[in-house]
C-alpha cells in the first residue's frame, strides 16, 4: 500500500521535497509554503514561508545548495535561504513579467533556475556576484501562449518547455557568466542564450508536464487531448504520440531508461514503456479497486442499504473514488533513486493528499510487472 | 437621456481581432479537402455494403476547411451511413476500424448530436455507446479539445 498522507480538504497547489526527504515545502492553494518535516510517520509543519502576494504556483527544492525557489501568481519568485537560527529568508528576483509566474525549476547544478509564466516568455535567473542580486534574462521567441511546464537537460544548458500553444520545445538556456560552454548534444550544437534547438507539435491539447530522460537524450510530455508523446533525440528526434483512451494526464516523469509514470485526471499513476519508436501502456499502479471489491457485504447490511440510502452496490465505490487520490493528480516527482532508476515516486493533487509510491512494493502487488 | 457622442459605431468593433498578442491557429493547406466520395458512399449503401459504406465515408474528413457547406454535406452523409446499419451490426463495424478512424467517428457523432433530427439522436447514441467502449473517454477529450474538426 503506498504512504498516503492528508494535508487538509485544500489542493495541494505544487510539492518539493529536500535532499534526504525529510522535509517537504508544499502549498495549499494559498499565497503561503508550509515546510513539514517527517517524524514518526507523520510530517508536522515547522515553517511558513508567507513573501507572495498571491497564489504560489511552483516550488523547487535545491538538493545541494539546500535553497528552495517559489513562484507565484503575483508574477514574482523567491529565493529563500536558510539562517543560522534557521529561518528561512527571502529574496526577492525581479522577473519582469506582466502575467503570472506558472513553474519554476532549478538547473542541475542549481546556479541557475527558470520560471515559466503567462507572458508567453520563460525567465532565467542567475545570481550576479557584484550587485549582490538575481538576474533574470527571458526567452520569448517564438513562443505564443502560456508557458505552463519546464524541465532542465542534465547538461545545465537544454530546457524543455511545454506551452497552452499546443507545442512542445527545447531551447538553450546557456548563460556565460556562470558556466562553461556546453559541448554537442543530440539536440544540436550551436546553443547560443534563446536559441530553439528543437520544437514538436504536442497533438490537440495543451501540455501540462514535460520530463527529459535521465541522459537528456529522450522528451516526453502529456498533452490535454489525452496524448502522451516521446521524442527521441538520439534516433534523429523520432516523434512518437499515443493517444490514450483516459482520461488526460497532468504530469509524467521518466522512472528508468525505458519506463514512463503519468498521472492525472484518472487520479491513478500509469505506467508506460517506450522502446523503438513504441509507446506502450503497461498498467494502472493503483489496485484500490481490486482491494475494495474483495469485501464482502451480508444480504441484510446490502437490503438495509438500498432501503436508508438507495445504494445499490458496495456502499464503498459510492462515496470514494477506487484509488488512493480522491481528485486530480496534479504534480508527480522522484522520491528516492533518480530519472533512471527510481525506487519511489510521490504523488500530490487537489485531493490535498501527498502519496509516496514505493516501486518495489508496486512491482509485487501486481504480478509479473517489472519496472525496468 | 441624451446621446453625448454622435456615433457609437465604436461599440461594435471586435476588439480582440487587433491584440497582436492574439493566438491564431497555424493554416494548414485544405484547400483539397472534398469530403468523403457521396457518389462511392450512395452505392455502397444501394449495393447493402454498409460496411464498406462507413469505411469510404470516414475518409477525407473536411477538417481544414472553412467551408461550412462542405462539412455540412459530409455531416449528412456520415449521418446517412450510421442510420443503415442494424443495431446488432454497429459494435462490429466500430471494432473494424483503427484508433484514428474511432476518434473520427467520435467527432461526427458529436456534431450530429449538435444538429438533431427526427431520428438523428437515437441512432448516434447507440454509435456513441459502442464507439466508447472502443476509443474510451480519450476519444471524448479528443472531440473537445480538437481545434480543426469536421
Amino acid at each position: 500500500m503506498p504512504d498516503n498522507y492528508s494535508f487538509g480538504i485544500e489542493p495541494v497547489s505544487c510539492h518539493a521535497f529536500n535532499k534526504d526527504r525529510t522535509q517537504v515545502a508544499l502549498s495549499l492553494n494559498d499565497s503561503e509554503v508550509q515546510i513539514h518535516k517527517f517524524a514518526a510517520g507523520k510530517w508536522a509543519l515547522t515553517d511558513t514561508l508567507a513573501e507572495h502576494g498571491q497564489r504560489v504556483t511552483g516550488i523547487d527544492w535545491a538538493p545541494n545548495s539546500n535553497r528552495i525557489v517559489t513562484c507565484g501568481a503575483d508574477r514574482n519568485a523567491y529565493v529563500w535561504t536558510k539562517q543560522s537560527d534557521n529561518k528561512w529568508k527571502p529574496t526577492l528576483v525581479v522577473l519582469r513579467i506582466n502575467r503570472a509566474a506558472t513553474s519554476v525549476r532549478w538547473s542541475p547544478q542549481e546556479n541557475k533556475f527558470a520560471v515559466s509564466s503567462g507572458a508567453r516568455m520563460i525567465a532565467i535567473c542567475y545570481f550576479e556576484q557584484e550587485n549582490d542580486w538575481w538576474i533574470s534574462k527571458q526567452i520569448k521567441k517564438p513562443i505564443r501562449s502560456t508557458v505552463t511546464c519546464l524541465d532542465w537537460h542534465p547538461n545545465n544548458v537544454l530546457l524543455a518547455c511545454g506551452s497552452t500553444d499546443f507545442k512542445a520545445r527545447v531551447y538553450s538556456a546557456y548563460i556565460k557568466d556562470v558556466e562553461e560552454k556546453p559541448s554537442a548534444t543530440s539536440w544540436g550544437s550551436k546553443m547560443p542564450f534563446g536559441n530553439l534547438m528543437a520544437e514538436f507539435s504536442s497533438g490537440g491539447g495543451w501540455v501540462h508536464s514535460i520530463s527529459f530522460s535521465a541522459n537528456g537524450e529522450r522528451l516526453a510530455w502529456v498533452g490535454h487531448d489525452s496524448s502522451v508523446c516521446v521524442v527521441d533525440a538520439a534516433n534523429g528526434q523520432q516523434l512518437t504520440t499515443v493517444k490514450t483512451d483516459v482520461l488526460p494526464f497532468m504530469s509524467i516523469t521518466w522512472v528508468t531508461d525505458n519506463s514512463l509514470v503519468a498521472a492525472g485526471f484518472d487520479c491513478c499513476p500509469m505506467l508506460y514503456t517506450y522502446s523503438s519508436g513504441n509507446i506502450n501502456f503497461v498498467s494502472k499502479l493503483d489496485d484500490t479497486a481490486k482491494q475494495q471489491v474483495a469485501g464482502k457485504v451480508s444480504a441484510m447490511a446490502r437490503f438495509k442499504a438500498m432501503d436508508s440510502r438507495a445504494a445499490t452496490d458496495d456502499s464503498a465505490s459510492e462515496t470514494s473514488l477506487g484509488t488512493v487520490h480522491q481528485n486530480t493528480i496534479t504534480q508527480l516527482s522522484i522520491h528516492s533513486g533518480t530519472k533512471s532508476k527510481c525506487t519511489k515516486f510521490a504523488t500530490s493533487g487537489v485531493d490535498g493528499q501527498l502519496v509516496v509510491w514505493d516501486v518495489k512494493s508496486l512491482e509485487s502487488a501486481f504480478a509479473g510487472l517489472r519496472i525496468a | 437621456m441624451s446621446k453625448n457622442v454622435s456615433s457609437d459605431r465604436f461599440r461594435k468593433v471586435d476588439v480582440d481581432e487587433y491584440d497582436e498578442n492574439k493566438f491564431v491557429d497555424e493554416e494548414e493547406g485544405g484547400e483539397n479537402q472534398q469530403g468523403p466520395d457521396e457518389g462511392e458512399v450512395d452505392s455502397l449503401i444501394r449495393q447493402g455494403n454498409v460496411m464498406g459504406a462507413l469505411q469510404a465515408v470516414l475518409k477525407n474528413p473536411p477538417m481544414n476547411t472553412k467551408n461550412q457547406a462542405l462539412k455540412d454535406r459530409a455531416e449528412g452523409l456520415v449521418l446517412k451511413v450510421l442510420s443503415s446499419f442494424k443495431s446488432g451490426d454497429i459494435e462490429k463495424a466500430v471494432q473494424s476500424l483503427d484508433k484514428n478512424g474511432v476518434d473520427l467517428l467520435m467527432k461526427y457523432i458529436y456534431k450530429g448530436f449538435e444538429q438533431p433530427t427526427e431520428n438523428s439522436s437515437a441512432v448516434l447514441l447507440q454509435w456513441h455507446e459502442k464507439a466508447l467502449s472502443a476509443g474510451g473517454v480519450g476519444s471524448i477529450v479528443r472531440v473537445l479539445t480538437a481545434r480543426k474538426t469536421v
